[in-house]
């Protein structure tokens, strides 16, 4: 990866972490809290929308984002070629702690 | 003895024999064994043994209770919502760059990244937010043989600790690793099988998450006619305020414990780190999404259970926790003092750790299942206490003995350091644990509010700002951590009784330290030395996965 290359994996990521973390408050403290009073005139499954976001919802979109990040940050990886084989990063440096995690 | 207790030492002998077996199958002869399980756990394994090392006693036997009873439903969220939300941030904010930096323990990001000075300030946070968290295993521990076995809290403590000290000093990382996910295994089944046998008896849906929105209507309206508040209703409890700082203070509080974040350490590379992340709340949202529909299922039978019923009358779970004080009057008495009357929900008082471990019993359940769940309440507080014993003993023995006092040391003294810590920080826990410093619940949530006020700051801006300095960070940390502490001895029941500032509680002041830790930080690194260009250009190369030259030299020492 040469300089231009590193900078526009980097600004991705930032994007994708702008995204994702925007969902997060949204979910939780949004839907979970402070939108929670209006959400719950809504009623799906005899759950008030709200407290269904703030009891299950949010937990279960956390699971949704992360899934999503690692599968988008894997492909980012393959796109710059920065990806890593797991076989390989056993202890490549002959030191004892941890490998630098690269083939 | 009982069936029931008959039952629970069954599973008990079981569970301890695997661990044992397990322990002695994945012993280890070097630092980077003992430390990190070697860096190469696999990523749904690694996923299980975070999920086990994070699901404490506290969350397998009383979030449940301090959902449905204590917080009466929608204010438990900040507790669903806080413990869980915070995962989001280890997932994108920490996890990959911490694993590529790829050293030991907390400290030694923070100490390498940032200053020697910072880092013994980061050993020292490490080990305060540790201890207050173990000693609330330890007591969970207690509480299990003494309720199930009927030996008392001491003789209970002590058998936890053998069989910790067996595994956690004989395996380190690694023994701890491969017994969480065995942990994991146990607890998880404990936890799922009442839920699903007492939602498919009253709803005839499997699904507990589903069946919890059948119940809601008539809970709600049972509850009216106690003249409680809704279970679904908001802020009955807490103000939205209030609400939005206790759910930050423990995401972000479980983004910054030390015993998570070493997690990533063990994990092959910062693929597997991410996938670590993902396996990890998977695994905890099972038990979580769980959780608040066990609080309501075993909630609704309780009130239905004490409607208009008297002492002659009341059902055999009533009689077996109120023998051993968990269900007392209102006023706190013993429940003999009802006398003759009759009496409803309303006029007693229920322990929140009852809703799980009696939830079997109240649903009817066979003895078996009540034995199952107490083995994964041991489970539960048995993997979290390794866990947290590990950072001490690694703080200890790779921070403070091999970075500090003897960096000559050689690999087997290192080790031995590090058995001798861990052993030593065993016998302080049991301590804790027997004699424990007011109430377990209450004492694990003020470790996250320590933990968001001290680390996370400095580890976001560590990894995403190149011009963080040493001297920011070391301040950021010894602010937010100072502050915090003295707001919650201020204001906590057992010390000082305050009512605070704005009525802020302590439990979410960790979010208000966090931000002071951030503008100190921010502020000071203004005006003092930057970091070399040497650890800027470090900095930049972890957020690329793949071998990269610095963070290489890094790892072998030579930078």
């Amino acid at each position: 990866m040469d300089d231009q290359q590193r900078q526009e994996y980097w600004r991705k990521n930032l994007r994708l972490l702008a995204v994702l973390l925007s969902i997060w408050a949204l979910v939780s403290f949004g839907a979970g809290i402070i939108f929670v009073e209006p959400l719950n005139k809504i009623e799906i499954g005899g759950f008030p929308l709200g407290f269904w976001f703030s009891q299950q919802g949010s937990i279960i979109t956390f699971v949704a984002l992360i899934a999503y990040y690692v599968w988008r940050m894997d492909k980012l990886d393959d796109e710059y070629g920065v990806d890593e084989l797991d076989s390989a990063s056993a202890n490549t440096t002959g030191h004892p702690g941890p490998a630098g995690g690269g083939h | 003895m009982s069936d029931i207790q008959l039952w629970t030492l069954i599973f008990a002998i079981i569970t301890f024999s695997v661990y044992i077996y397990i322990a002695y199958a994945s012993r280890v002869s070097d630092t980077a064994g003992f430390y990190i399980a070697g860096g190469g756990i696999p990523a749904p394994a690694n996923g299980a043994a975070i999920a086990a090392d994070w699901m404490s006693a506290a969350s397998f036997i009383s979030l449940a209770g301090i959902v449905g009873l204590s917080y009466n439903g929608y204010a438990g969220g900040v507790f669903l919502m806080g413990w869980t939300g915070g995962y989001v941030l280890l997932a994108l904010l920490l996890a990959p760059y911490l694993r590529k930096f790829g050293k030991y323990t907390l400290p030694d990001f923070v100490g390498d990244r940032y200053s020697e000075t910072a880092r013994l300030v980061a050993v020292l946070a490490a080990i305060v937010v540790s201890f207050v968290y173990v000693a609330g295993q330890m007591a969970g521990v207690g509480l299990v043989f003494t309720r199930f076995l009927n030996v008392n809290t001491t003789t209970g403590v002590i058998i936890g600790m053998t069989i910790v000290f067996f595994y956690a000093v004989l395996g380190g990382m690694k023994g701890i690793t491969w017994t969480q996910v065995a942990q994991y295994s146990v607890l998880i089944i404990a936890y799922l099988i009442p839920a699903v046998a007492v939602s498919a008896k009253v709803t005839g849906i499997p699904l507990p998450q589903i069946g919890f929105g059948r119940i809601l209507e008539e809970l709600n309206g049972l509850q009216a006619d106690f003249g409680l508040a809704e279970y679904s209703g908001a802020f009955t409890q807490i103000s939205m305020p209030n609400m939005i700082l206790i759910t930050a203070a423990l995401m972000f509080g479980t983004a910054g414990l030390p015993h998570v974040i070493v997690r990533f350490y063990t994990a092959k590379s910062v693929r597997a780190a991410r996938y670590s992340a993902l396996w990890a709340i998977f695994f905890i949202a099972i038990l979580y999404t769980t959780a608040p529909s066990v609080a309501a299922f075993t909630k609704l039978q309780i009130i239905k259970d004490l409607t208009a019923t008297s002492l002659a009358d009341v059902p055999g779970w009533f009689n077996t926790w109120s023998d051993v004080g968990l269900i007392t009057t209102s006023g706190g008495g013993p429940v003999s003092d009802l006398g003759t009357s009759t009496f409803s929900y309303s006029d007693v008082m229920i322990n929140n750790d009852i809703i799980v471990l009696a939830s079997p019993e109240i649903g009817g359940l066979p003895a078996p299942i009540v034995g199952l769940v107490a083995a994964g309440a041991l489970a539960a507080a048995l993997s979290t206490a390794s866990g947290l014993l590990l950072v001490i003993s690694s703080s200890v023995a790779n921070d403070v003995y091999y970075k500090r006092i003897n960096p000559a040391a050689t690999e087997a003294k290192q080790l031995l350091v590090g058995r001798c810590a861990m052993a030593a920080a065993i016998v302080v826990a049991g301590y804790l644990g027997i004699n424990p410093p007011g109430f377990v619940a209450q004492v694990v949530a003020l470790a996250f509010g320590l933990a968001a006020a001290s680390f996370f700051p400095i580890l976001v801006l560590g990894i995403f700002w190149k011009k963080a300095t040493a001297a920011g960070a070391a301040a950021g940390m010894i602010t937010g951590l100072t502050v915090t502490m003295a707001y919650m001895i201020w204001t906590i029941d057992i010390y000082g009784n305050s009512d605070g500032l704005w009525n802020i509680p302590e439990t979410g002041f960790g979010t208000i330290g966090m931000l002071i830790n951030f503008a100190v930080t921010i502020v000071v690194s203004q005006f003092t030395k930057k970091p070399s260009p040497q650890m800027q250009e470090l900095v930049e190369e972890i957020r690329y996965p793949g071998r990269t030259q610095l963070v290489a030299a890094h790892q072998d020492g030579e930078v």
